[in-house]
């Protein structure tokens, strides 16, 4: 298969960015994403120039690292796989295909196709955990959980962190990012002693970093590649509303 | 000569980690606080080991290679963690535990240590079942459990099919805590490049900021090592992008003896190689050997005619299928440990069997568990390695088998440790797959996740405080002493002899040719021609290497390729370890399989006699041969035996 693509260069956080366009041609269907893109930078070598830089890991749909805005959305057209799960038999022939790195304010460009996104992890540490230190701590068949609750908290917790809900959303919003975390641990009795606190303080900081609020399209969940529900979102709205009305803890650790 | 003392505690083996814990010395809370420790890697042991030595209140200082902790590939891990708690009321026992993992590791691995992490086994679920890890429960709200290779009980705690994510987001929630809580300080995309050594001790580390290429110095007083493993020598393995064995090599450069380097795991059920444009292989989880049937045709024409794509397997009738391992080993079937898959699917497919265009493929099939359970069940059970299947292959594999193939996966092998944990530079500890300590020649499956939480979590805890008790009268670690500018200085001048270069040759390229190389001639069926041929072509290989290699960019931006070639340097030394090591072990056993020690029945065969020792070994400089020590392997409480899966 051939291929044009235009992909968004830039040097560093500061530099200005710029589209180019490369081809790309005798890509085999069965090749993944990633692995044209390495086809495409072995080339570049080549030719003395630096490669296309882009964040990837496992190259198996696990670890979050990867994450490319391919043709308008979060890990291209495929649904339900992230960047390195995509193939190239999901594209035609001949196509053009658009490559931009995710774009919100909290992420800023690192170089070419990488963000930084190390304001998620800030968001986990403002409560994102129990505060289980390591030992003493009871047998874990003492704490019951119903296999219902147990399947729900696996759900959410199955997110990979990989930014994608905050690209799709035209507010960057990470609202889904960090309802899947309040939701986990709220479902959770172990969960349960810190969750008025979490809830507010996970809230705080993810507006602090420069995250936008919730537009209600719900693209986040359309583009999520682990499907985590936007159910997520509304639990974690009644967690803040009672937390913020009921709780008379003080959110201060 | 450096002699190597295990430092096993005296007594009965069960007796040994209590008796340890009552005698260490300690480290009182006013001097926690004045003492410094750098952890270099954030999976499992990383994230473990710093988190729990930052609750105690040591300043800790973490390093990683990527954006964030969750990223390691501890989280790649499927199918579940180990633990000998026996809910399952089916004679599980600690000792059971230790025996299997003994025995899977084809007696190999030390008794003590692997004693010790039977031990610790059941405190981990524990406590990741305190961080809120939600793993999978059966309907009266207890912890359930599945049955995994090498094991006759069930005993594998599981969370879907993610489980080392899930135990991987649990270590990482503890650390995100620490951090918050100070005691623990976060460094991303930074890579280690060199270990410092001041006096004899482990004093500090040279990392790169891989965003802006600043070489930067730290000082502590002990460093862990917890990088993992360096399957990526083969260049196709399971192993992520990322993973290297570099930092392990600069230690072994500084004076750590690198034991066993010849173990390395071949997991039977990976996705076959489709191309050469191919990046890394995909593993399906072993816990599809539970419901999965592997079969070639009995026909060599019907394999033909399947790889010319004239039949299809669904065509085959039962009696024409050869179920090879529940021939073979009727009492384990498909459940036999992965070195033995492995070498029965390579066995097949060397006779011509194989089912894939390359020749290179057997067939996993779940007809027999759909026709059994139903396909909703099977669905339940493995429904994401499924969906992944369908999206690597694109084939269904609910109507057809899936197509599975051994690939590296896992390095048994690793940093010689003692029973602290420390290797044979005081100060500096190894844990995780880094560490050679607890599989032997070949890890059970679900083990790897068990060794890497025991170690950070209740291992290092305690033998580092053993060893940071004499620190507390040394002052902070200055970075400007004569070894910190010195070992500044080599980094920097390897980074600008490597771009100086400017050869033919790209690093994927000559990555490429040593996976190439370690997969003929000392992959899953070794022999001592095969080995000698690749000893000198690792060495062409490297002379190539440091005289055409091509790396673009510069010294002072975020540059990959600069980043591949020093892994690719340190790689290639592996190699010639691996390659060495593999030579002088004059026998089969565990991941090792050696082509002319076999048993009349094609079995690996073990020497006890001359091999039941670990080759531990030390670098001796740049142009010199290294030098081989051996680390007796005494069983006094097991009783040794020939492996029998039969």
């Amino acid at each position: 298969m051939d291929f044009t693509l235009k992909i968004w260069r830039q040097e560093n956080r500061k530099a200005k960015g710029r589209f180019e366009t490369y081809k790309i041609s005798n890509i085999s269907p069965d090749c993944s994403f990633l692995e044209m893109l390495d086809i495409l930078n072995e080339s570049l070598v080549d030719k003395l120039s630096h490669p296309i830089c882009f964040d990837h890991d496992c190259r198996e749909g696990i670890c979050g690292m990867c994450g490319l805005y391919i043709n308008g959305h979060p890990h291209g057209p495929d649904s339900a796989v992230t960047t390195c799960q995509l193939h190239m038999r999901k594209f035609s022939d001949g196509e053009t295909i658009t490559i931009e790195p995710w774009r919100a304010k909290p992420f800023p460009i690192i170089r070419d196709l990488i963000v930084d996104r190390t304001a998620l992890d800030k968001i986990i540490q403002e409560g994102g955990y129990v505060s289980a230190t390591t030992g003493g701590v009871p047998d874990g068949n003492a704490i019951l959980i119903s296999k219902h609750k147990a399947d729900e908290a696996m759900d959410s917790a199955s997110c990979i962190g990989c930014g994608a809900c905050v690209a799709a959303c035209k507010n960057a919003s990470a609202m889904l990012f960090v309802s899947a975390k309040v939701s986990q641990l709220a479902l959770l009795p172990q969960g349960k002693p810190e969750a008025a606190i979490r809830v507010q303080n996970m809230v705080a900081k993810m507006d602090d970093l420069g995250f936008g609020n919730c537009t209600n399209t719900y693209a986040c969940e359309a583009e999520c590649p682990k499907q985590i529900k936007r159910s997520n979102i509304a639990r974690m709205n009644r967690e803040f509303i009672c937390a913020k009305v009921a709780s008379e803890e003080s959110t201060k650790r | 000569m450096n002699t190597l003392d295990s430092k096993i505690p005296e007594g009965q083996l069960s007796e040994k980690w209590t008796k340890y814990k009552a005698s260490q010395k300690l480290v009182n809370p006013a001097n926690k606080r004045k003492l410094d420790v750098i952890v270099v890697g954030t999976g499992l042991a990383g994230s473990s080991a710093a988190a729990s030595l930052g609750a105690l209140g040591f300043n800790v200082k973490i390093f990683c290679i990527s954006d964030s902790p969750r990223r390691a590939h501890s989280i790649a891990a499927q199918g579940g963690i180990n633990a000998a708690k026996n809910y399952q009321n089916d004679g599980d026992s600690v000792d059971r535990l230790f025996y299997d993992t003994i025995k899977g590791g084809d007696y190999r691995a030390r008794e003590a240590n692997v004693y010790r992490l039977a031990e610790v086994s059941n405190s981990i679920i524990d406590q990741c079942v305190a961080q809120g890890v939600p793993f999978a429960r059966d309907y009266s709200g207890m912890l359930d459990n599945r049955s995994f290779g090498g094991a006759q009980v069930s005993r594998t705690f599981y969370a879907k099919g993610q489980t080392g994510q899930q135990l991987l987001l649990g270590a990482y929630s503890a650390l995100s805590k620490e951090i918050k809580a100070g005691t623990v300080e976060m460094y991303e995309r930074r890579e280690m490049m060199d270990l410092v050594v001041v006096d004899g001790r482990a004093r500090g580390i040279i990392t790169r900021n891989l965003q802006n290429g600043e070489i930067e110095r730290w000082g502590a007083h002990a460093v862990v090592i917890a990088t993992g493993g360096y399957g990526n020598v083969y260049f196709l393995s399971t192993n992520a992008m990322n993973c290297n064995g570099s930092a392990a090599v600069q230690c072994y450069h500084k004076g750590a003896f690198f034991a066993n380097p010849c173990f390395v795991q071949i997991h039977p059920t990976c996705i076959p190689v489709k191309g050469d444009y191919q990046s890394k292989l995909t593993l399906m989880s072993e816990s599809l050997r539970n419901d999965g049937r592997i079969w070639v045709p009995k026909k060599i024409e019907d394999a033909v005619a399947i790889r010319e794509g004239k039949l299809k397997p669904t065509e085959i009738t039962e009696e024409d299928r050869d179920y090879y391992l529940e021939r073979r080993y009727p009492a384990f079937g498909n459940l036999v440990p992965r070195d033995i898959a492995s070498r029965a699917a390579k066995e097949r497919c060397d006779a011509g069997y194989g089912v894939a265009p390359s020749g290179y493929g057997v067939y996993l099939d779940f007809k027999t568990a759909i026709e059994r359970l139903g396909r909703d069940k099977v669905e339940a059970r493995y429904g994401n390695l499924f969906q992944m299947y369908e999206k690597i292959v694109d084939v269904d594999p609910y109507e057809n088998p899936m197509m599975i193939y051994p690939a590296v996966h896992y390095t048994m092998g690793g940093l010689w440790v003692d029973y602290e944990l420390q290797t044979t530079i005081p100060g500096l500890f190894a844990t995780g797959e880094a560490n050679f300590s607890d599989h032997g020649a070949n890890r059970l499956g679900a083990s790897a996740l068990m060794q890497g939480l025991a170690d950070g979590y209740f291992v290092l805890p305690y033998t580092m405080q053993n060893y940071l008790s004499d620190q507390i009268y040394e002052s902070k670690v200055s970075t400007e002493t004569e070894e910190f500018v010195v070992a500044e200085k080599s980094v920097k001048e390897k980074l600008e002899k490597i771009m100086a270069i400017k050869g033919e040759k790209t690093v994927d390229t000559l990555q490429r040719e040593l996976g190439h190389i370690m997969w003929e001639y000392v992959g899953m069926g070794r022999n001592a021609q095969n080995l000698q041929k690749a000893i000198p072509m690792l060495e062409d290989l490297k002379k190539e290497f440091w005289s055409n290699v091509r790396v673009t960019g510069d010294l002072t931006s975020l540059n990959p390729e600069l980043e591949k070639a020093v892994r690719l340097a340190d790689h290639i030394e592996l190699s010639q370890i691996i390659a060495k090591d593999a030579l002088q072990r004059e026998e089969s056993c565990g991941g090792h399989y050696r082509e002319e020690f076999v048993t009349e029945e094609g079995e690996a065969k073990r020497n006890d006699q001359d091999f039941m020792f670990v080759g531990v070994w030390e670098y001796k400089g740049k142009d010199q041969e290294p030098v081989m020590h051996k680390e007796d392997l005494k069983y006094e409480f097991i009783n040794v035996q020939q492996r029998n899966y039969k």
